[in-house]
Order: structure tokens, then C-alpha cells, then sequence
């Protein structure tokens, strides 16, 4: 098993037709994702890649059951089409979209509140590489090669910061269950504690690593989480050790304005809960290698 | 992207916001001549810099005379403004606010912020005006009024007259206190702002309320549908390599130290500093040049962190993914081959055929390190910058 998506979830692609949707569409159907159509208003009833185009999410649902939604809609029109998918009953989002107005994204929030929590479409992203079952399905941006199947859960908020982490376990014989990337925005469809309640809840994976860094009440509402309510060991890095305050670093949400912010700090908050720190970068594969030889 | 005082005011007071009448100068003459202009007898000259903390830096001028006012706005004028917000280098003044003095009674503090918590836009208020909201949090926590506001409704009334009476304002006061914090709220969600601090907003002696001080900051990710906003952009108040880098495409901080960074992808740049800075090393930069990393976008990296000249070494780090690294290896070859560059270079490519990367730089005339992990990269960027200080 692995969480949110495998090789059977049948996969749509919001701005299906568009130059990355394309590219990226044709990644993720070699990796082996059932990708069964995509959305371009306008272009419903012609084919892509393939597969079905049509004109609204709720069409592409009906037609093919699809389930899952990976968005490559550009940033002003991003916010509508989550909404569109949430609306049409899917229940896992990607957005790839970097750059999408804040107050869109609060917006976003709020609507998908009139859903019942158990109904309500989890969305990742926006400004995300992704979420990947190893050897089963990708939805996103990820390079598929670089991650072997295995029981490690994966949530980070950088694209090539988890890739490096990933290649760092690779390189030890280390595999992932699945990789989720929640994204580098101020306001985010789901935080850390949302996929670390997923992975304790999978029978296959063993161990979490969380890749987070400076800005936000995420990492901290993550520790909270992990020692109240986890069993499995959660693993943790901090990205920003050297960020100066009140800097943005090239993420909208990764920057330090009020108290427990910064690395130092977020990293004392997991440290106390009893969640794994990991100090160095270059200690990913180390680190979960160790920690693994000890369950 | 953030904007000046006097914008700020301008702004809100199309929203109902009460200020004080003021008007701009860039010229002693000109301040002199504003202050004749609005009349009275007492005059504030405030520098205009996007930087708070203005008054403690020399920044704010009380004057009495037009005399006072035009020596106060020659002082000014080209000067380097240096607050704890702006760095040791300061920011130049260009520009002048020259206000009518107000009788204060009291001062308030006055802000709406995006809180990540809650998701939602969130009143700050505390009866301890003019002062830094940190401080206020250090020296008086209990006194911080918050309040989110619901974006489907927006602030109601009744919120702000709760805030209104926490602050413990007069009965005869709470309906224009209520029209302030409506003239923030609604410039806030209109105008896609991520900050709006009026700090402080005043009682005057004679009971009426006044913004005295006004920041706000705006989100970058709606600017394409704020041109009003990003009309009033000054970049002499913007680092010019940050300015130039982000006109590129590229996202840069200047920091202090010696060793420059080029690197794709934000976390793995903070990560990739984090490591220099454990083997004892300092950045220069904070630089993420997107996940492509084309030769074009390498050259245009290159040039940036050359451009700082307390950078005594280079570190590449790039992890291609969805790239290959022989791609990403030729792109460096060809931009070194085009540039000067007289510090040493590191470079250590990761993801999809990094063998065959490496295996291009090792072959190739060109003078660079290369390296294999994160943690060698780092120590050999900090050895090499260490030898290149000490044979200057």
C-alpha cells in the first residue's frame, strides 16, 4: 500500500493540453500513472495524448471515474481550477502552479470548508513537485528514477531538497512508500500533520522524514502531532539555519517574521516532542539508515 | 513589494482612512515650500524609506519654522538612512513627506497581517501604539488584540467595535474607529496586500483619531492584477542585485559572507548554505536559479554572484531531475567559458546520469573542483575560498 495514490488511481490533468501539462502528462504516463484524460476548457471532445480532453472537471468524472487531479493551470486562473476539482468530488489534488496570489489561496481554504471533513478533497500544493508512489504512480513533476520503491514516507516542502533526499536513501538501499511534496507557499492545501496522520495510518510504511524549513506554524503543529498521536519514528531537517530575519528565501512562505520561525527554533520545537532531528543535509541517507536498524 | 509612507497613506485615506495633511518633496526648496503650503506653524519632515524604525535613525524632523524645514530636508536629502531594518549599508533618502504636526493624546497600535495559523486575514491591535509590535509581544503580550476575519463576510461591525473597545477608546470615538479599521480591512483584500500597519494611529488632543504612520506591503503573486500598486515601486529603495536578479528570473539575497552560491530549487539552496555553514564556511548568497538550469540561466547566475566581490569561491549545486546532468555539466563548461571567472569554482551535480556529468567536467580545460557529495562540496568550497583570502 502506499498513501493518496498507486498505480490504479485514475489520474486527471487540469490544463491537460498546455505545453507542461503535456510534458509533464507524458512523465507521469511512462512512469505507469493511470492517467485516464484531462480538462481544457474549450477542447472538450478531442483527444490528447491519447486519452479524452473535456471542458469542466465534473464531465472528466463522470466519463472516466477519475479520482485524483494534478493542476497545471497558470497562477491567475490556479485557485478556480482547485476549486473546479473539489467541487467535481476529487479527492486528491496536486498543484503544480507556482505563484498564486495569497488571498487566492485563503480563499481556496475556506471553500473547500463547506465539504464534510471526510469528504473534503486533500489537496498538496500549491508551488509542489508532486506526490509519488514509488514503482506504482507520479503525479507532478518528479524525476520517477531517483526513487525506489520501499517503506519510508517521505512530506517535504522543497522540490530538489527531497530529491536529494531521496537519492541520498536510494543510495543505501533505502526505498520510499510514497513521496509527498505539500510545497514552499505562505498558505498551503495540507501541512506536514496531514500526511504524518496518513502514514501512521499505512501499514507500509515504517518511519517518516519531514523535510521542512524557516516561516510557518507547520513544522511546530507537526511536532505537536508526532508526539501526541504517532507511533512510527518521524525523522525532521530544517531547511534555513543561515535565512536572515524578515528575508524572503526564494519560497513565498520561507521567511522568519515572528517568534519560532527560525531553524534553530523550529528544530528545538521537534527536538522536545521527540522527533528525530537530522542536522546536516547530507546526512539523510545516514540518518534513516541508523534510525531504521533501531525499529 | 513594498512602498513608502506617504503611498501608504495616500492609499488607505481612499478608503476612509483619517490622516494628517501632508505632501511630498524632493527638494529643500520644495519642502519649505509644502509647509507654507499646508500653513500652520509646526511641521514634521519624515524621510522616505522602506525601512520602519525611521525616527530613532534621525529620519522624522519636528520644525518650527520654514527656515527649520528646508535645513531639515537638506540634512535629509542623500542621505543613507541606517535602521535595524535596513542593514549596515542603509537606504538613501530621495524623497521627503512633509506633514502638519498633530497633538497627540495617545497612541495605538494598528495592524492587518496574513496569518498562516489561521489562514485568514487577522486584525493586530494593542493599546501600546508606537512601538515595534515584537516589542510589545516581549514587554505586554496580554495587550495584543487579534481577531480573524471570516473572507466570506469580511470584518463585521460588531468585530470592530470589540476592537475599538479593547482599546479602550472613547464611546464618542468607536464609530471612527470603526470606519479605520474598515479602511484597512478593505485595502487589504482589495488592493491583494500582505501588511497594512498604521503604527501608530493617534487620539489628538481633541479627540479626533489619525493615522500618524502607515506601512504596507504587497503580495508579488498578485501584482499582475495590481497595476495601480506596481506603479508605485521604487527601486532605489531595492538591493540592485536582488533588482537585477529577479528582473532575470532568479531569486537572490545578498548575504556576508564569502562563498557565492548557485543552486536550483529554494530548499535545497537553504540547505546547501546550512552545509557550508557547518563546515565553517559563510554564503554570499542565497541564490535559486529555478529547476532548469539551463546554460543560459547558468551564465546569468554566474555573472550575478561574480558581481559581489567578497566572493572568494563559487559553489555550483544543482540536481537534475527531469534535466540530465551532462546537459547541465555542458551549460556550465560553455557560461565559464564565456565569463572571467578568477575564483575557484565547485561544482557538484546530482540526479540523472551524474556520472556522465562529472565525467564532462573532469575531461573538459576548464579550471573547476568537482565533488561528489553535498558535505564534499561544501568542504571543498570552504578550503578553496580560505586559500584564494589568503593570496589576495
Amino acid at each position: 500500500m502506499s498513501i493518496w495514490l498507486d498505480e490504479n488511481t485514475p489520474v486527471i490533468v487540469q490544463g491537460y493540453t498546455g505545453r507542461i501539462g503535456t510534458f509533464h502528462a507524458e512523465e507521469m504516463i511512462a512512469y505507469g500513472t493511470n492517467v485516464v484524460g484531462g480538462v481544457t476548457p474549450g477542447k472538450g471532445g478531442s483527444r490528447h495524448l491519447e486519452r479524452p480532453v473535456f471542458n469542466t472537471v465534473k464531465d472528466a468524472v463522470k466519463e472516466t471515474g477519475a479520482e485524483a487531479s494534478v493542476v497545471f493551470v497558470p497562477p491567475p486562473f490556479a485557485a478556480d481550477a482547485i476549486m473546479e476539482a473539489a467541487d467535481a468530488g476529487i479527492k486528491f489534488c496536486v498543484c503544480v502552479t507556482d505563484g498564486i496570489p495569497a488571498q487566492d489561496m485563503m480563499r481556496v481554504k475556506r471553500y473547500m470548508r463547506r465539504y464534510k471533513k471526510e469528504e473534503r478533497m486533500c489537496l498538496t500544493g500549491p508551488n509542489c513537485a508532486g506526490t509519488i508512489s514509488p514503482g506504482k504512480a507520479m503525479m507532478g513533476i518528479m524525476p520517477g528514477h531517483i526513487y525506489m520503491p520501499g517503506r519510508v514516507g517521505l512530506i517535504g516542502r522543497s522540490g530538489t531538497l527531497g530529491y536529494e533526499a531521496a537519492s541520498q536513501m536510494k543510495a543505501k538501499g533505502i526505498g520510499i512508500s510514497t513521496g509527498v511534496g505539500i510545497g514552499g507557499d505562505p498558505i498551503n492545501g495540507s501541512s506536514f500533520r496531514d500526511h504524518l496522520e496518513k502514514f501512521e495510518n499505512d501499514p507500509d510504511t515504517d518511519l517518516v522524514v519531514m523535510i521542512g524549513e524557516i516561516g510557518g506554524p507547520q513544522e511546530a503543529a507537526a511536532a505537536e502531532f508526532a508526539r501526541d498521536h504517532m507511533t512510527k519514528p518521524v525523522l525532521a531537517y530544517i531547511a534555513g539555519l543561515t535565512a536572515p530575519k524578515g528575508r524572503t528565501m526564494g519560497h513565498a512562505g520561507a521567511i522568519v517574521t515572528t517568534a519560532g520561525e527560525s531553524a534553530e527554533e523550529k528544530v528545538e520545537i521537534l527536538r522536545e516532542a521527540g522527533v528525530g532531528i537530522i542536522m546536516r543535509p547530507s546526512e539523510f541517507g545516514n540518518a534513516v539508515e541508523t534510525a531504521l536498524a533501531k525499529l | 513589494m513594498d512602498i513608502h509612507e506617504y503611498q501608504a497613506k495616500t492609499l488607505l485615506a481612499e478608503f476612509g482612512m483619517p490622516i494628517a495633511r501632508g505632501g511630498i518633496a524632493y527638494s529643500p526648496e520644495q519642502a519649505a515650500y509644502r509647509a507654507m503650503e499646508l500653513g500652520g506653524d509646526q511641521w514634521v519632515v519624515k524621510a522616505q524609506i522602506h525601512s520602519g524604525a525611521r525616527g530613532k535613525a534621525g529620519g522624522v524632523k519636528f520644525c518650527r519654522s520654514d527656515e527649520e524645514v528646508r535645513n531639515a530636508a537638506d540634512e535629509l536629502l542623500g542621505k543613507r538612512l541606517v535602521t535595524h531594518q535596513t542593514g549596515p549599508q542603509g537606504k538613501l533618502v530621495g524623497r521627503l513627506y512633509i506633514e502638519t504636526a498633530t497633538d497627540i493624546e495617545r497612541e495605538i497600535y494598528l495592524a492587518f497581517v496574513l496569518d498562516r495559523t489561521s489562514e485568514r486575514i487577522m486584525c493586530v491591535a494593542s493599546a501600546a501604539g508606537g512601538m515595534d509590535i515584537e516589542e510589545i509581544a516581549k514587554t505586554d503580550p496580554a495587550s495584543i488584540i487579534r481577531v480573524p476575519i471570516e473572507s466570506a463576510v469580511g470584518l463585521r461591525d460588531f468585530q470592530a467595535r470589540e476592537v475599538a473597545f479593547a482599546l479602550g477608546l472613547d464611546s464618542g470615538q468607536i464609530n471612527e474607529a470603526v470606519i479605520a479599521l474598515k479602511a484597512c480591512y478593505r485595502a487589504f483584500r482589495d488592493l491583494d496586500a500582505t501588511m497594512v500597519e498604521v503604527n501608530p494611529l493617534v487620539v489628538t488632543r481633541d479627540g479626533r483619531l489619525l493615522a500618524l504612520d502607515a506601512k504596507m506591503g504587497f503580495d508579488d503573486n498578485a501584482l499582475f492584477r495590481r497595476q495601480q500598486i506596481s506603479e508605485l515601486r521604487d527601486k532605489s529603495q531595492e538591493d540592485p542585485r536582488e533588482m537585477n536578479a529577479a528582473d532575470r528570473g532568479l531569486s537572490y539575497v545578498g548575504l556576508d559572507g564569502n562563498i557565492g552560491c548557485i543552486i536550483n530549487g529554494a530548499g535545497l539552496a537553504m540547505a546547501t548554505m546550512d552545509m557550508i555553514k557547518h563546515v565553517d564556511g559563510e554564503p554570499a548568497n542565497f541564490l535559486d536559479i529555478g529547476g532548469g538550469a539551463s546554460p543560459e540561466r547558468v551564465t546569468k547566475a554566474f555573472n550575478l554572484v561574480l558581481s559581489d566581490d567578497k566572493v572568494d569561491a563559487i559553489l555550483v549545486n544543482i540536481f537534475a531531475g527531469i534535466n540530465r546532468c551532462d546537459w547541465v555539466a555542458e551549460g556550465v563548461i560553455q557560461a565559464m567559458e564565456k565569463l572571467d571567472v578568477k575564483v575557484p569554482v565547485i561544482v557538484r551535480l546530482s540526479g540523472t546520469n551524474e556520472e556522465k556529468g562529472r565525467q564532462i567536467l573532469d575531461e573538459s580545460d576548464i579550471d573547476l573542483i568537482t565533488a561528489e557529495t553535498l558535505a564534499e562540496a561544501a568542504e571543498k568550497a570552504v578550503a578553496a575560498a580560505r586559500s584564494q583570502e589568503a593570496s589576495k
